[in-house]
């Protein structure tokens, strides 16, 4: 055998480990594209619950690999997105959600980030007008 | 001293008070939209005989603790004697074998006792989907009505079964089925 053929089974056989190492299932195979985008988006807006940094399209994790089969056949039985994101929080709630709704519970969330923003230019405008005053006290003198 | 002088102070005891709060939270806890309502319609085969069903059918009637569980699962191994506990104390427990091998789950209900009524097997996880399952074990409290009324996620404690379940069933005894 030579050396060159040696190393490319040597190769060939690392990438086949680490393909089963990593636990990597084939993505996948949707006819129509667009199925195939929608499955795409979808599986990148839920969040993976038991590692909950990650969605569900990145995750390695079992329960992730069982939504994303839950999203594939929904996908191909007919199932509308918002059918599938509602499938999944009658079951999780708005947590599995990456972008939660905006609702009565979620207001602060999302509203919380303007109204610091807002609170923090009134004190710095009523700082800076302040010391404007103070200024021109001093001018007076 | 003017009173504008005390708002820092006020707006720096809120956020002490909010983040105070959060401190106790476990930020990995998944809140379930099922709690007050119906327990899930799933039909399974049981464990111990394949050829036999289990239905959500089968929890109508009488309070029930529906306890998800897996061979593979550590801290299942580890609420097992309180599993065991309550069923001597006369509680009804259906199980749920989430995705696990069924030989492997005969085994371990022979070898540390089985504290279930019966067991539904669910070998490729779908049910479980249906139930909002994250992570084994996880118990629901569902009342004769077939109602779930609560969820505890992660191994069951003695402290968590005296202060929470114990009280809890017995107040769902005391309601009439409708």
């Amino acid at each position: 055998m030579s050396a060159w053929r040696a190393v490319l089974i040597a190769a060939a056989l690392t990438l086949a480990v680490a393909g089963i190492v990593r636990g990597e299932e084939p993505p996948p195979e949707f006819a129509d594209p667009v199925l195939a985008a929608r499955y795409e988006a979808l599986t990148r807006e839920l969040r993976c619950l038991v590692c909950q940094n990650q969605t569900i399209a990145d995750s390695h994790a079992t329960l992730a690999s069982d939504l994303r089969r839950e999203v594939r056949e929904q996908l191909e039985r007919g199932a509308s997105d918002d059918e599938i994101i509602e499938f999944m929080t009658a079951r999780y709630g708005d947590y599995v959600l990456y972008r939660p709704p905006l609702d009565a519970t979620t207001l602060l969330l999302w509203a919380g980030p303007f109204l610091l923003l807002g609170l923090a230019l009134a004190v710095w405008w009523r700082v800076v007008r302040g010391r404007a005053v103070t200024d021109a006290g001093g001018d007076q003198r | 001293m003017k009173w504008s002088a005390l708002a820092p102070l006020l707006a720096l005891l809120l956020l002490a008070a909010a983040l105070w709060s959060g401190l106790g939270r476990d930020p990995t806890f998944v809140p379930s939209p099922l709690i007050g309502r119906p327990a899930p319609q799933f039909d399974l085969p049981t464990l111990a005989d394949p050829t036999q069903r289990i239905t959500s059918a089968d929890l109508r009637g009488e309070v029930t603790l529906v306890n998800v569980w897996g061979t593979w699962c550590g801290g299942c191994r580890q609420e097992h004697a309180v599993l065991l506990g309550l069923a001597r104390d006369g509680v009804r427990i259906v199980g749920i074998d989430w995705k696990d091998d069924a030989a492997a789950a005969r085994d371990w209900l022979r070898q540390l006792g089985d504290p279930y009524a019966m067991v539904a097997f669910d070998a490729d996880g779908r049910v479980a989907i249906d139930w909002g399952v994250y992570g084994a074990p996880e118990t629901f409290v569902v009342d004769r009505n077939g109602m779930v009324r609560d969820k505890h996620v992660g191994p069951l404690t003695a402290e968590v079964v005296a202060t929470r379940i114990v009280p809890l069933l017995a107040a769902l005894q005391k309601e009439s089925v409708r």
